[in-house]
Parts: C-alpha cells; structure tokens; sequence
C-alpha cells in the first residue's frame, strides 16, 4: 500500500510509512487523533501476542495528538512530522514516565527529566505511543535478559524479535507505531531490524546525544532508529541528531538533512565486501539473500570489490572486555541510594549495596559487572581491557584502510534469521557470538544500517543486508540503502510486512 | 582460562554483588568459559599501537561558570529509597569500634 492509494482508514493506516502519514496530516486528510486512536487500537490487538510495551501512555499520546492538530489548524506544525507518534526504548528517561531500563533495580522509578532524543521529538511534536521492551540495561540479543518478560518476533511468535532494542523493534513491525526509537552498542538496533524486517540505522558515534540514555558502555552506545522505511530512518535521524552541550561526546558540528539527496541512486559506487566474513556459520537462506542483495547492487550500478579486515577475527573478544568494562563502571551508581529498589536498608551500607544489587540485577547484568570488574582490576588491566583498546585501533586502522579504496562496505547483519525463545539462553557466549559482524562498527564509530534484504527460504523469516559508511558519511549510507530498498520492492509490499 | 572460585568471591566483593552460592558456581563456570574467549588477545603481540577508549577524538568541553536552573531538592529526592531532612538516608556507613 502506498500513499495515496485508497481513503485513510483501519488497517491500511497503521501499515503506513511516517513519511506517507505525514503527508497525509499535512493535506488535512487525517488527524493525529484519529491516527493516534488507530495506532492505540492496532497496540490493543496486538501487543498481548508480542508484548512489546513495558509502559504505555496512551492519554498522554492522545493529549498530545490534540496539540498536534491545534497547531497544524493554525498553520504552525511544529515539524513535517508534527503529529506522528513515536515509541522509546525504556532506556531513554522520560519525565514523569517510568522508565526501568528493563530492570526490576528501577522499577517504579520516574525520572525527573527528559532524554536529549526524547526533548527533540517532542519538539517536533511526536506524540509519545509509551516505552518498550528490552534485554534488562540493554544487554543482551533476544529481550529475554528483560526483568520482567520477552517480546517476542511478529514474523512468528515463537521466536525472538532480536534485541537488545526488541520491543521497539517488535512495536514497528506489527504495525503499532510507525517508528521507534532504540540503541546499539553492539548491533542492538541492526540486529533486530535485521530480525524483523525493519530498517535499523546507528548514526556516526556522537552524532545524536547520549544525555538521558541510561549508560551502558558509554564509548560505543548511541541511540538509533527502527523504521519501516529507508526515508524514515533517515527522517527520524535528523529530528535527533546534532550537538547537545549535555553531552561531552556529542560531536559540535551541526547535521545534515540526510533526506537531502536520498533518491541519488549509486551508479560508480565502490562497495567493499569483508574478506574474512567468509559466511562461516551463517545459515544458507541468509547467505543466499545476501548474495542476491550484492547482485542486486551490481545491477543497480555499484562496482564491488573485496577488502581485507585482519583485525576483524578480534572484534568479538575485544568488544565482550570494553562493554563490560564500561558496564560496570557505570552501573555502579545502582546502589540503593538514590533511586530504585533497596534490600536490607536495616544494615551497613555494603550490605545494603551488595543485597540491593544482586537481587535487583538479572544473570546476565551480573555476569557482564564481574567480566567488566575482573578485566579492570588490579593485575588484569593490561592483559585484558588494555588489550582491547589497541584492537579497537587495529579494527579502526582496517576501516581507514578499506575506505581509501571503496565509499561503502557490506555485509550480513546476523548470521541468522530470528531464533527460538530459550535457544539460546543457556549459553551465554553463544548469544555473544551471533554479534559478529556488528560490533565491529561500535568499536570503529561509523554509521551502519540493516535494510532488509528478502526472506529466507530456510524458514520465510526476513533477512538483514548491512551497509556501513565512513565516519559522518551518513548521507551515502541512506542514499545506497534507499536505492537498495525501491529496486527490491519488499517493504512496503505484502510479503514484507508479517501476518499477524 | 579457569576463574576459581577466591577470584569470584574478590571480583563480587569489589562489585558489591552478593551473589549466592549457587550463582557464584554458575559464574565461576561462565566467567571461565568467557574469559577463554576473549583472552585469546592477550597472545597477540600489540606493542607500539596506541590504544583506543573512545571512537572520536575527546576535548575538555567547558562551559561558562553561571548559576543556572537545576533540579530541587524535593525532585532530587523524590524518587529516593529513603530521605530524611532534604537528604539522601543510608544505613551505618562507619562501624562503631
């Protein structure tokens, strides 16, 4: 269905792009009251079946879709995108919103204050659809690390809908909300959009505000978009991104509109394809997808040319030392002090940090702290995280190298279509393992997106192609992924979207 | 890479995690099993590359030194386990001797 093509009501209108419902509240052919109360009713149909939420907000959402349409009656839509509402993983703060992080440690916490991403969506007038699931503090691939239940994969409710941003991811793809908002630290947005057929774009390190975004390794987090659409991605990226003084990393140069020049085609295009990605490990039916998605790149005029990532075999031990290493630093301010849960307040005071801790913590939260303890304390800093920040150099020195000689790179996004619940559960470092070919790009900092690609005939489950640009290279990362998404034709279309 | 179960008991004690036995087992189990993993760098020889924290290059960032809005103590402490008299409450931090 496309914009345009019958009256804007039920089904259709949930199914709809940001891009088109946009143009739709601008002709005045649509109100975000209506839109909103449509979206409200999709989530009531479907969210027990993929539970998604943690927490809605539907009166704030329907209030503020009301000031949607009092500024666009007046002639002062606050945005193109004014009235379009949006969903945040519960890891963005939200004023007078719980938010959790997915962790029974703040559970009943409401912040105080508003995420940067949050503050400027709310500028540009997205009602706010409520908070979504996710891997408890973001850790994890699946959402089944969430305190409190999975969400499971619209595609097939059997299977995870990936993570750690799978409720944002889980949200889009069955139709709730037309965009959401998530993190990758290591693939978190990618992974899932990859998983659920959803478009996942992570922005340059620093270029959108990490002020607000609970902290989980702060070198290598930044909040990304999931979207059903290329154009989207790109639009909601530019509502966020920009420099932030709240935020010592956020980059001081002002973004551009990467919308500007999206539809330019990538005729002479040079794309690398990672030599020693051999597809080891990776099912059939996403080789199969991947292989026809670089045809699909020649066909459309883009040259490809294998470049060489030694450094790459190492992105898997380096990141799983630097994220916990992060981790636990930051998650020490979960003590039971200042917000949250505390256990044995009748104590002393470590205790009262250690109970707190550990009963409000998840397995693989704990796991992560003692990883990211051990490799910082005293005897093991060189051996390990010492290590692991000069082959972040090695993996950063590869990139630089590559992109002498090609604009972009491509790859899988997973190695996988979404697996079942509790496949992987029980073994944490297989889970760790399925991030390969993602975190590379958190150690480096370039932008990445996962676009889908088809579905795989192993199982009719939806396919992820990576595209990664250079450092603020934005613009030619959504410019080949939009290329790559008309000329195949599956979002939008029937057989990209579940049935549900 | 085998963790024994002293080292888990000293890296739980510096993260202030009061794992119970069972975890502690689990993790010692775990930790081996990742550490295995990830410790194959520590065989590669890395001398003379300059290690990396942070993908961009990181500047002081100042601002000007003005009083501004901040939050008030009431909303500070609103969502605190335990105030009393404006302040945050936590229990015997010294031992009495």
């Amino acid at each position: 269905m496309t914009a345009g093509s019958g009256p804007p009501s039920g089904d259709g209108l949930v199914w709809r792009t940001a891009t088109e419902l946009a143009r739709l509240l601008a002709s005045g052919e649509l109100s975000s009251v209506e839109l909103t109360g449509a979206l409200i009713e999709r989530s009531d149909a479907v969210d027990p079946g993929i539970n998604a939420y943690l927490h809605r907000t539907d009166e704030l959402a329907l209030e503020a879709a009301g000031a949607a349409d009092a500024r666009r009656s007046r002639g002062e839509a606050a945005s193109p995108f004014d009235g379009v509402p949006v969903a945040y993983k519960d890891i963005f703060v939200t004023r007078g919103v719980p938010t959790t992080c997915g962790s029974k440690i703040l559970e009943g916490w409401v912040p105080p204050y508003d995420a940067t991403v949050v503050e400027r969506c709310h500028g540009a007038g997205l009602p706010m659809l409520g908070k979504t699931n996710l891997d408890q503090f973001a850790m994890g691939s699946s959402t089944e690390n969430s305190g409190f239940f999975p969400s499971r994969n619209p595609w097939d409710t059997g299977r995870v809908p990936g993570g750690s941003s799978g409720g944002s991811a889980a949200a889009v793809a069955a139709g709730a909300v037309p965009w959401a908002w998530g993190t990758d630290t290591g693939g978190s947005v990618r992974q899932p959009g990859g998983l659920c057929g959803l478009v996942g774009a992570k922005p340059t390190y620093g270029r959108i505000s990490r002020y607000g975004m609970i902290a989980f390794a702060s070198s290598l987090d930044q909040a990304s978009p999931l979207t059903r659409s290329v154009e989207d991605a790109a639009a909601l990226m530019a509502i966020a991104a920009g420099h932030d003084p709240c935020d010592s990393t956020s980059i001081p140069s002002p973004a551009e509109n990467y919308l500007d020049g999206i539809d330019g085609g990538i005729e002479g295009l040079r794309f690398g394809i990672i030599k020693e990605f051999t597809g080891e490990g990776s099912q059939p039916g996403v080789r199969a997808r991947v292989d026809d998605a670089y045809t699909r790149l020649e066909k459309l005029g883009a040259t490809l040319q294998e470049v060489s990532m030694p450094s790459f075999q190492h992105g898997i031990p380096a990141y799983y030392l630097i994220a916990p290493a992060e981790a636990s630093s930051n998650l020490a301010r979960f003590d039971g002090v200042r917000y949250g849960s505390r256990v044995a307040g009748d104590t002393n005071i470590v205790t009262m940090n250690s109970m707190t801790r550990d009963e409000g913590f998840g397995a693989e939260v704990k796991r992560r702290i003692m990883i990211g303890t051990y490799a910082l304390s005293a005897g093991f800093y060189d051996a390990y995280y010492g290590k692991a920040q000069r082959v972040r150099t090695l993996i950063i020195q590869d990139l630089r190298r590559a992109y002498e000689s090609v604009d972009l790179i491509v790859c899988p996004t997973s190695p996988t279509t979404a697996f079942k619940l509790g496949e992987r559960t029980d073994d944490p470092l297989a889970m760790y393992l399925s991030d390969v070919y993602t975190v590379p790009f958190n150690l480096s900092g370039n932008p990445a997106v996962s676009v889908p690609c088809g579905l795989s005939s192993d199982d009719g489950l939806p396919v992820g192609l990576q595209i990664v640009a250079k450092t603020l290279d934005e613009k030619t990362m959504f410019r080949a992924a939009y290329a790559f998404e008309k000329d195949l034709g599956f979002a939008g279309s029937p057989e990209g979207r579940p049935r549900l | 890479m085998d963790i024994d179960s002293g080292t888990v008991d000293y890296v739980a004690r510096l993260a202030r995690l009061a794992l119970s036995d069972e975890e502690r087992e689990q993790m010692r189990a775990e930790l081996s099993d990742i550490l295995e993993h990830a410790g194959r760098i520590r065989a590669l020889d890395l001398d003379g590359v300059e290690p990396t924290s942070h993908p961009v290059r990181l500047l002081n960032v100042a601002r000007p030194d003005e009083v501004r809005p901040s939050l008030s103590q009431e909303e500070a402490l609103a969502c605190a386990p335990a105030a009393e008299n404006g302040r945050f409450k936590v229990p015997r931090i010294i031992e009495e001797a």
